[in-house]
Order: C-alpha cells, then structure tokens, then sequence
C-alpha cells in the first residue's frame, strides 16, 4: 500500500480490529512474505492477527513521522506503536528499545509480546 | 565529595537512605521528569538524524551529565547519598541472586503471570512507585530478569572492549566501530544494550528509567568509560568538529544547552569512585 499515509493505516487498522477481532496465530511461514527488511527500500507491508492483536504496518510518506522524516509505521490494536530502524537494517520498538529484530513485523511481534495482553497507549507525539 | 561505591558493598544504612530518596524524588514528580526526558532523547535519536543522547558518541557524556543532574536531585533530599553501581560481570554467574535485588533494595524479579515486582521499597502494592510515564496501560513495576535464556557480560567480554583504543568512528551511530558503540552494544558483544534486555520490564523499553535500577547500571557504564580513559590516556572523544547531527568534542548537548562533551570527559571534579 505505496500511498497510504500513516493515519490511513492506523485508522484502516483499527477498523478492521473490530471487524476481524481474534484469530488464530498466523504460522511461521508468513514472515517470509514480508522481505528481509535490510537495503535501503522500506519493507514491505504486513496486516495479521498475532496472539489475539492486530499487527499492521506499512510504508509512510513523505513527511510522514514526526522527527523521523519518511518512515514506515506499525499499529498495535489501532494504536502507534513507535519504531525504529537502525543503520544495519534491523528494527527496534519503544517497547523493545534495546533488542534490535529483522523486520518491522518481528518488532511488532515482540511488542505483543512484552505487552501481555496491555493496551498500547497513543504514543505522546501524535 | 561524592563517592559512588560498588552496590554489592553498601551498608543497609546507605540501601536504606537511597531508597528513601528515591521514594521522596518519587512522590515530588521530580523522578517522572527524568523519565520524560530519557524517552524524548531515545525515540527522537536516530542512526541518519539528529542524536545525542544514545547511538552516537555522546552517548557517554549525555548519560554522564543525566546521572549527576540526577544524582544531585537525590542529593537535594538527602545530602549523603551518591549513586552506586551495579558492576554486572560480578552477578553474570548469580543472576537473580545477587543482593541487588533482595527486598531491602531494589526488590526482586517479577512474577512470572505479569512480570509485576511484588517485594520491596518499589513493589505496586506499597503504593510508592506508580508507574506513570508509560507507553502501555500498566501501572506496575515490571521485571524479567534473565527471560529468554539470556545471560549478563562477563568481565572478560568487558575486558575485550575496554581493549580499543579508538573512542569512535564513522558513521557514529549504531553501525560504529569503536569503544562507545560497543559499549553501547549495538555491535559485538553487547554490554549495555543486553543488560537493559536483561532486566526486562520497564528497564527493556524507552521508559526505561522507571526502574531504579537504571540508575545503577548506568552508573557502571560510566565508571567503565573511566577505565577506558586510564587505559587508552592518548585516546579522546571523537569526532572533534563539523560533522552534521552529532555531538562534536566542544558542542553543546540539548537538553541542557550548557555542557559540551570536552566538559565532561573528567569525572573528578564531580565525583571519584571507590575503586
């Protein structure tokens, strides 16, 4: 989804949560459609139920993310979940600041993972 | 003068009066406002933008100017208190059993449904410790120490870094070579960075200093900036001017607008360390 902003996935996001609720875990398999998340292309984007929780994220636009410039934004349940990539392509998340994952999708992951079935909250800068 | 000692050899007088003032910090709102600031600085430093306070050679002297403006709060409430440190490789083979987290200090792991810390001066239920700066809805302290199988450095992974001679280098964000970057532990072996997963809980995330332990393995990541100095005296902070979006040698550090790296290169003025 090249031209969603980030406000359109978040909201897309949160709409399909309600619609869609809990699903079983997607298998393993799945993270290989997702691309590697290294080079200098923004990884692609991804949408599925893990553990319970919707997981999105996908590619901003331009001026997109506050202090980050164009980026790409990952929604847990709807709400931003702040992340991050570092210079060797692995990325990390707010929840998660100090143990870099390959992708965007695992950062996510290990966010529903760390918050034991906690909402996120809206992340201050919005 | 301020003497920041080993934690493992505090007296129960000293665990006492630190906890105190960290509890009193606590209910004046004054600790929140560092909670605040360490988030802002981790989510806005990036490896091609603006960074200063982590993933980039000021790393060290912004974490250095935190823990005094920290330390001087405490002080502020009990004039006798300094920051210890929490020296890791000596717990590596103890782990949870150190007495770092007895109940008479910091308390203990959290429990295993919640990671919610149930003993000590810091536990949810005293009531003392609400967690407040948050990204997620829970209002508890939160550990794991060790989950996952993961273990802290030993002395000889530090040795190994404290062996380069070189402060820092290009491009002096988390894709470094150099000693900071792998003290950091974006690269390598991975000291700081791992004993923050380590912990677990708050002390994993951005929020990070909302566990009072922060304070004491940053305090340890200072003292070992220390010994990288006295073993390399003709290395200095890189880089030493123009280079855009880092922290040169002579430049100033937001928040505070006053303090350059070069200011805070000797620790002694402030404070001297009891080894």
């Amino acid at each position: 989804m090249p031209e969603l902003s980030r406000r359109r996935v978040l909201t897309t996001a949160a709409a399909l949560t309600t619609a869609v609720g809990a699903r079983p875990v997607l298998a393993p398999s799945a993270r290989a459609a997702e691309g590697d998340g290294h080079g200098h292309h923004s990884p692609a984007a991804f949408d599925e139920v893990y553990r319970g929780r919707r997981i999105r994220g996908g590619p901003t636009g331009a001026g997109g993310h506050h202090a980050h410039g164009p980026g790409y934004a990952v929604s847990v349940d709807g709400v931003e979940l702040h992340v991050m990539r570092n210079a060797d392509g692995s990325w990390i998340s707010v929840v998660s600041h100090y143990d870099p994952v390959p992708t965007p999708r695992a950062a996510a992951r290990a966010a529903v993972d760390e918050l034991q079935g906690a909402p996120l909250l809206p992340f201050p800068a919005n | 003068m301020t003497v920041r000692k080993n934690q493992a050899v505090l007296t129960a007088e000293e665990k006492r009066r630190f906890t105190a003032a960290l509890l009193e910090l606590k209910r004046s709102g004054r600790y929140d406002e560092f909670v605040t600031t360490h988030n802002a600085f981790i989510v806005s430093d990036t490896d091609h933008g603006e960074r200063t306070g982590h993933r980039s050679p000021s790393f060290l002297p912004w974490h250095r100017r935190f823990l005094l403006e920290f330390e001087r709060a405490l002080q502020s409430v009990d004039a006798s208190v300094a920051l210890p440190y929490w020296d890791w490789t000596e717990d590596a083979g103890r782990g949870v059993r150190s007495p770092l987290w007895a109940p008479d200090f910091l308390g203990g792991d959290g429990r295993s449904r919640d990671g919610r810390v149930t003993d000590g001066p810091f536990a949810a239920s005293t009531g003392a410790w609400p967690i407040t700066v948050r990204v997620d809805g829970r209002t508890y302290l939160r550990r794991a120490l060790g989950a996952g199988g993961r273990s802290l450095p030993t002395r000889a992974e530090v040795e190994s870094v404290l062996s380069m001679p070189v402060y820092d280098t290009p491009p002096w964000n988390s894709g470094s070579d150099g000693f900071r970057n792998h003290l950091e532990g974006w690269r390598g072996v991975n000291l700081h960075n791992r004993v923050h997963v380590w912990v677990g809980g708050h002390m994993a995330t951005g929020a990070s200093p909302n566990d009072p332990v922060f304070w004491l393995h940053h305090a340890y990541v200072d003292k070992l900036w220390a010994e990288w100095q006295r073993r390399h005296p003709g290395s200095g902070y890189l880089p030493a001017a123009g280079t855009p979006d880092v922290v040169d040698l002579d430049e100033t550090m937001r928040p505070w607008h006053d303090t350059t790296p070069a200011d805070l290169l000797d620790h002694t003025p402030h404070y001297t360390f009891d080894t």
